[in-house]
């Protein structure tokens, strides 16, 4: 496959592919590499505790409401879709069931509408 | 993630105490295949949403292998399809990573002996899975030995890690199987809402991720998705300052005691 990704070298992609691999394992090394035995403080738990509940869904939010895909207009069958990935894994605890509950809505709609 | 272990029994925590490190290891690697159907699925479809995105495979493997983090390689092809500013990719996804520094020191007081290059190693390894099956592990039989939880957590590792990649690499070697009608622009939503919807546990992490999603949406004519840096930190902020709440009315409703209604 020759394609490539529009707007983007390959020095660019593998320059951000290098970027986050050596962030990412620093993140991950913060505490087990130099910190020894010290707690972090409570504050900064309180905040990155979050980080992920928050930074996801900010993410995603926008997609929701304006697909790209649909040139920007919201579209129900993609909102039904998003609605109940979210309700079954708020009912089922379990992010597959959340995913087969969503695709499975998504392609349901778009064939019905 | 994980639930506060139950008391173990004592002949569970007697056995574990006794294993050898090999014996651990492989305790690890059973322990971890259940995980396997979350992470298969999860690693397929990154493999092909990257591949539908317009990435080579050597690239696609490039973030599987050496960014070694599901969520935030959807988050940087996701930016980058959008074609969002460099720095933009790189922060966003590095923030999706930031709950590992956690990991990382939640880690630490049982872990944090083991030799440098051990440790390295560890951190590399540290995905969702396997911090999550470690600490639980290690909280459970807090006697273990080094060598014993190094060992658990290698044997946790070997199965989840390499899996990521392997099924990344096979979903993004048959991606172009997939019809070109089928609305894939929408996996990454599914996604990250179904890894999403489970975490909401508390009051305060509904809260972050009601705050952060309103704020997102006010913020979405802000060039290339630059709202997410304002609507992530206010989401953070506000679960935080929810859980403060909480906690101050839990503390006050037990020094007024049980009985004391208020």
């Amino acid at each position: 496959m020759s394609a490539q990704m529009q707007g983007w070298s390959d020095a660019q992609i593998w320059g951000i592919i290098a970027v986050l691999a050596v962030g990412t394992f620093l993140i991950r090394w913060s505490f087990l590499g130099v910190m020894g035995n010290r707690p972090l403080p409570l504050w900064a738990q309180r905040l990155l505790r979050y980080t992920a509940v928050a930074v996801l869904p900010a993410l995603v939010a926008p997609l929701v409401a304006w697909p790209a895909a649909t040139g920007g207009r919201p579209e129900p069958a993609r909102i039904a879709a998003a609605a109940v990935t979210v309700l079954v894994g708020l009912a089922t605890r379990n992010t597959l069931a959340a995913i087969l509950g969503g695709g499975l809505t998504l392609v349901a709609a778009m064939t019905l509408i | 993630m994980s639930t506060p272990p139950p008391h173990p029994p004592a002949a569970a925590d007697r056995r574990a105490l006794v294993r050898t490190p090999a014996q651990a290891f492989r305790h690890g690697m059973v322990q971890a295949l259940p995980f396997l159907l979350v992470l298969v699925p999860f690693a397929l479809l990154f493999g092909v949403v990257a591949s539908a995105a317009g990435l080579e495979v050597s690239q696609t493997m490039g973030f599987s292998v050496l960014v070694l983090a599901g969520a935030s390689q959807f988050t940087a092809v996701q930016l980058m399809t959008d074609q969002a500013p460099t720095l933009l990719v790189l922060a966003s996804a590095l923030a999706v990573n930031l709950r590992m520094a956690m990991y990382s020191a939640s880690l630490t007081p049982y872990l944090g002996h083991a030799p440098a290059w051990q440790r390295a190693l560890f951190a590399y390894l540290l995905v969702d899975q396997t911090y999550g099956m470690s600490i639980q592990h290690y909280e459970r039989h807090p006697r273990l030995t080094i060598a014993q939880r190094a060992a658990y957590f290698l044997g946790a590792s070997v199965v989840c890690c390499p899996t990521w990649a392997l099924v990344t690499w096979v979903g993004a070697t048959t991606g172009n199987a997939i019809p070109a009608h089928w609305p894939l622009d929408f996996a990454v939503p599914i996604t990250f809402l179904a890894m999403i919807a489970p975490m909401l546990r508390t009051r305060a992490h509904v809260a972050a991720a009601v705050v952060a999603v309103l704020a997102a949406l006010a913020l979405a004519g802000l060039p290339s998705g630059s709202g997410l840096l304002i609507a992530a930190p206010l989401g953070m902020a506000a679960g935080a300052l929810v859980e403060t709440r909480v906690e101050r009315t839990r503390a006050r409703a037990a020094a007024h005691g049980p009985a004391g209604g208020a």
